[in-house]
């Protein structure tokens, strides 16, 4: 098992890293007795993804996976955003050993997760 | 790349007193060891040197050694291998005895025999993973055939109470001897099938007493790369007169126990390796240890708010420090520490791309989301002082960032 140069990059120096106090929406995914969870804040203007931000416990790949997917995601309409696939971040990550795969799927889990909590509040 | 060492449990480096035993079994001695020329017999010498190294370590005979490619083998080989000639021997509905926290080099031939209908008892453990000997005694049936017990435990460093549990199967043995004895000749049937006594000792032979007669052993694994010897070649100690099978047939090698072509520079190396523990070794590589463990257990738990120390300092190999670091993830701690120049282990599912957490902690009663927080520090001789002051300095702030990424940690 390696990782790419950019996983590591991603793990060291992760983009979009925090918590959005004031945020339209929260997603979340995964549970702490598989050691993954990932939770993504997002704030929503014209539609579009004005800021998102991350919070994740798990392995690098699953840090890596949620910083990618903040950059993918930024500045993108709500269903461009939902059209973001796990192959599109692992590209990005220059590839991911097979068994950290499900990582990726964590990722976009949670951010449909938030998506779908801003579509529900905002059709009320 | 890493430049501290803390990974002792996985492997050490070749001594270079051992590799240089070994060099010239490679080009020049390069004969094979069951020739009868002259190339063959320079070989041959080796294997004998080193077969006598490794049975004197053991305190049992030369011809009680069988040379295997590691522990693993050494450990397939003495359970099915036992079996197999009990089964042979016309045994049914036998029942074996093992724990909760065996390496898997035993916990899966045992599996494998449950599938043939072979009954398997998996020992629970106390907390600090240590098997409970009243337990043990309880799970022992008429048809037990061979216990199977770790006696350094590879993940936390705990001493199993091995010579104890041979004790008390040496007790159980004798005492079904004596009854049978009792009995009139024509009334005794049978011999009572005594209980053999298998230990994997990987990680005890650089540390603790492996002699076979005071430790009662029948059967014991050991390998040649966790004691600064080369990877791919351990041994199997079978006591003379304890029925096994060969598990691989070929050109009758080993006393036909292992057939294929003996791996003579390794062989030797493992012999050369063995050869420079002692029990002078063992106390002094002990006691500094023990010393430089201390230091590192002390300054990680006075500097990581919530650390948590699995290693039982009262009963545990001196290499051995498990920690449980609760809010980051035990392979991003294991990556952050490399990147830093640190190689260690963890027992996290993320780090063996499998979904449970390490069975040894879980057996211990450790929950699966404490047990992926899992990190292993297994000192060995070369490490020194400054190597564990510069651990104890940057592993705080890299669980510190980790738990600040954590949704759940606040």
């Amino acid at each position: 098992m390696q990782y790419t140069q950019k996983v590591i990059d991603h793990f060291k120096n992760p983009h979009n890293q925090g918590e959005i106090k004031d945020a339209d929406a929260i997603g979340q995914a995964g549970n702490p007795v598989c050691g993954d969870v990932m939770k993504i804040y997002l704030k929503v203007e014209n539609n579009k993804i004005a800021d998102v931000k991350f919070e994740t416990l798990g392995c690098a790949a699953a840090i890596a996976v949620s910083s990618s997917l903040t950059d993918l995601v930024k500045g993108k309409s709500l269903d461009e955003a939902l059209a973001v696939t796990k192959d599109q971040i692992v590209n990005y990550l220059g590839g991911l050993p097979p068994v950290k795969i499900h990582c990726s799927m964590l990722g976009v889990e949670a951010l449909h997760e938030a998506i779908k909590e801003y579509k529900t509040k905002s059709n009320k | 790349m890493s430049n501290i060492y803390l990974d002792h449990s996985a492997t050490t480096p070749v001594d270079k007193k051992v590799l240089e035993a070994m060099m010239p079994y490679f080009s020049d001695n390069f004969g094979n060891a069951n020739s009868i020329h002259s190339f063959g017999q320079a070989a041959l010498a080796g294997v004998d040197k080193a077969r006598k190294q490794v049975a004197k370590f053991l305190n049992c005979k030369p011809s009680e050694i069988i040379f295997t490619s590691g522990a693993t083998e050494s450990d397939n080989l003495a359970i099915k291998g036992v079996v197999k000639a009990l089964h042979v021997k016309g045994l049914e509905k036998m029942h074996i005895i093992t724990t909760k926290v065996e390496h898997e080099a035993v916990l899966e031939p045992c599996k494998e025999l449950e599938k043939e209908g072979i009954e398997v008892t998996y020992l629970p453990v106390k907390k600090n993973a240590e098997v409970d000997l009243a337990v043990f005694e309880k799970a022992i049936k008429d048809n037990t055939v061979l216990v199977s017990v770790i006696y350094v435990n590879s993940e936390v460093g705990i001493i199993e109470p091995i010579r104890e549990v041979a004790k008390i199967i040496k007790k159980i043995n004798e005492k079904k001897l004596r009854e049978w004895e009792k009995r009139r000749p024509q009334e005794r049937g049978a011999k009572p099938q005594p209980i053999y006594f298998h230990t994997d000792a990987t990680q005890a032979v650089n540390f603790l007493s492996c002699d076979v007669q005071w430790n009662f052993i029948d059967l014991l694994s050991l390998s040649a790369h966790k004691i600064y010897g080369p990877k791919g070649v351990g041994a199997l100690y079978v006591r003379k007169g304890t029925p096994i099978m060969s598990l691989q047939k070929g050109g009758h090698h080993e006393n036909n126990l292992r057939s294929g072509t003996l791996n003579v520079a390794s062989i030797v190396g493992l012999g050369a390796a063995i050869t420079q523990i002692d029990k002078r070794y063992q106390e002094t590589n002990n006691a500094r240890l023990n010393k430089l463990r201390k230091v590192l257990i002390d300054g990680l738990l006075k500097n990581i708010p919530g650390a948590i120390l699995n290693t039982d300092l009262n009963n545990s190999s001196p290499s051995h420090a498990h920690f449980t670091f609760p809010g980051a993830e035990g392979e991003s701690i294991l990556i952050s520490l490399d990147l830093e120049g640190v190689a260690v282990s963890t027992g996290s599912a993320c780090a063996a791309g499998s979904l449970e957490p390490s069975h040894v902690l879980l057996a211990m009663g450790i929950p699966a989301e404490i047990a992926h927080s899992s990190i292993r520090f297994t000192l060995g001789k070369y490490n020194a002082g400054a190597e564990i002051k510069k651990v104890i300095k940057i592993l705080p702030p890299i669980i510190a960032r980790l738990r600040k990424m954590n949704p759940n940690y606040k």
